[in-house]
């Protein structure tokens, strides 16, 4: 069975949330089995915002991740507490333009992507969250360009205005994820696990 | 059918839609806002009623009221609101009504915090309010679990004319999964014909009451709702097991979301050939005590873990029989155990088990 994990973080508004939520509805596209749990409450007020999206071949066990496979991190706060807790051999993903402080772990790639500039280059730098997205999904291969921008465009429907931006700086951020794939030599998507019997360990009375 | 991304507790909403059910009252309190917030909108749509009520002790009574005149009536609400509606509880036990709560569980005691957290399941399965009576009680792991599981609380409300909660937490209510909606037929509330208030126009009149001032007629009653029950713990007794067909040294006991984080530990520990099994109820009310002590008769230890202080874990010593120690992993507040929390605690059961402790 392959699976993965993902934890997506920022602060309130940064659109952390939606980011995962797009990942996971192209996963569900594939076949494949998600879980999109987030940090609610007093959090969401200027805080810390992050969601975790677990996606599994076979049935999602746990949602609940204290280490997680990636994390894809907007902001200072954010990373302090999130960085460090990255399984080794995971994988981090920063935005350099809101993240100033050096970060380092030797056990996994820490990949840099000045995103909020790129966005602001781009004319919004509420679409942040989507060249993240793009970056991570471009870095990881997990699902294709073509997947991800379809899910863009089914979610934004009843808000248009929000489409052209939202797949432009989504692409502009998954050309940025293949160059950094390349550079950082990574060719993984999902964890492979030998537990192909997985799903003959349930059974269900009644 | 394709597969819908959807919160918990907007999906538990469109399950009971799709379960017939036109009745909402309820009072707002985080985690499980969104459920009311979905059926304002939705329940409009489809020719139904949507109340905000004034109060969760309004919102019992208003239930009463519905579930009365025999129609399908649901609410929810999360921990201390569950406590305000409980003398309500034992008024429509004590009524024979069907009726469907869902309590979004949030840290306890008193108005405490709004994170998940597992602290009523002793309120769900004991001491739910005054008198002699049970909730029944489905406990549900996943969202598509928990649709299934609300669709399947109307119908066990009417089979057996009592009251059903679906025991979530905030986790179940935020998360998002997959859901599809089975497209079933459904009809009027069963048997109401035979009980419902609906005009006594041409027949005897009746009465929806809990009040019984007779002792005869009171013991009666209550010793025949007491054997209603014995069929239900008979014919609906529902868990789930994992990895429990090999041979295991520990096994854990969990509900609820919980024993999703246990299962990744079992996988986990698999891989470093440590064997253990996992014991999940659904209905935590009945509780399916037989089934569990079999599976405990295969252990050398057994491991609860709630987020909780261990409220469950009365029911799991029970079931044990005095046969097996029963080590406990609990986090409350808000905070959940985690796989790696997991993990440690089944290596110290094991310790135990071989005599260390």
């Amino acid at each position: 069975m392959k699976s993965t994990d993902v934890l997506f973080a920022g602060f309130g508004g940064h659109g952390m949330l939606m980011a995962g939520k797009l990942l996971a509805q192209s996963m569900i596209k594939q076949g494949r089995q998600v879980s999109w749990l987030p940090a609610y409450g007093a959090e969401m007020r200027g805080g810390t915002a992050n969601v975790t999206v677990c996606i599994s071949d076979g049935e999602v066990m746990s949602p609940y991740i204290e280490r997680p496979n990636a994390l894809v991190v907007m902001n200072t706060p954010s990373l302090k507490k999130f960085g460090p807790k990255v399984k080794p051999g995971g994988l981090i993903l920063l935005n350099t333009t809101l993240i100033k402080e050096p970060f380092e772990r030797l056990d996994c790639p820490v990949i840099e992507l000045p995103a909020s500039q790129i966005a602001m280059d781009m004319g919004n730098a509420r679409a942040t969250n989507l060249i993240l997205l793009g970056a991570y999904a471009g870095i990881t291969q997990i699902a294709t360009c073509e997947e991800i921008t379809e899910v863009i465009q089914e979610t934004f429907t009843r808000k248009p205005k929000f489409i052209a931006l939202n797949v432009s700086a989504f692409v502009a951020g998954w050309k940025e994820g293949v160059r950094l794939r390349e550079e950082h030599n990574i060719d993984v998507a999902l964890t492979e696990e030998d537990e192909d019997e997985l799903n003959s360990l349930v059974a269900l009375s009644n | 059918m394709a597969k819908i991304l959807m919160k918990g507790n907007e999906a538990i909403g469109e399950a009971a839609i799709k379960a017939g059910c036109l009745h909402f009252f309820g009072y707002p309190i985080t985690p499980q806002n969104e459920l009311p917030e979905y059926l304002s909108k939705r329940l409009p749509q489809v020719g139904g009623r949507y109340i905000q009520t004034e109060s969760e002790v309004a919102t019992s009574n208003m239930i009463f009221g519905a579930a009365g005149v025999g129609v399908r009536v649901m609410t929810s609400s999360s921990s201390p609101g569950i406590s305000l509606m409980s003398e309500g509880l034992s008024y429509l036990a004590g009524a024979d009504l069907p009726v469907v709560i869902v309590n979004m569980m949030r840290a306890g005691p008193g108005l405490a915090g709004i994170l998940p957290a597992q602290s009523d399941y002793a309120h769900a399965t004991r001491g739910t309010a005054h008198g002699d009576f049970h909730l029944l009680v489905l406990a549900p792991s996943s969202v598509q679990e928990a649709v299934d599981l609300t669709m399947l609380s109307f119908e066990l409300a009417e089979k057996y004319r009592m009251p059903v909660m679906l025991l979530g937490d905030g986790m179940i209510g935020q998360m998002m999964e997959p859901v599809s909606f089975p497209e079933t037929e459904v009809g009027p509330p069963m048997q109401a014909d035979d009980w419902a208030l609906t005009g006594c126009r041409g027949r005897e009149p009746r009465l929806v009451s809990s009040l019984f001032l007779d002792p005869v007629e009171l013991n009666a009653k209550n010793h025949e709702r007491f054997a209603r029950y014995a069929v239900v713990a008979q014919n609906e007794t529902r868990y789930e097991t994992f990895n429990c067909d090999e041979p295991y040294d520990i096994l854990i006991t969990a509900f609820g979301v919980m024993s999703r984080v246990c299962k990744s530990a079992i996988v986990a520990l698999k891989e470093q050939g440590v064997h253990v099994g996992m014991f999940r109820p659904i209905t935590v009310q009945p509780f399916p005590s037989a089934a569990l002590s079999e599976a405990i008769g295969k252990a050398r230890r057994v491991l609860d873990v709630e987020m909780n202080m261990g409220q469950m874990l009365v029911d799991v010593q029970l079931a044990a029989k005095g046969r097996v120690e029963v080590d406990f992993l609990g986090k409350c507040g808000g905070l959940t155990p985690s796989i790696e929390d997991v993990v440690e605690a089944v290596y110290d059961s094991l310790t135990k088990a071989e005599g260390g402790g």
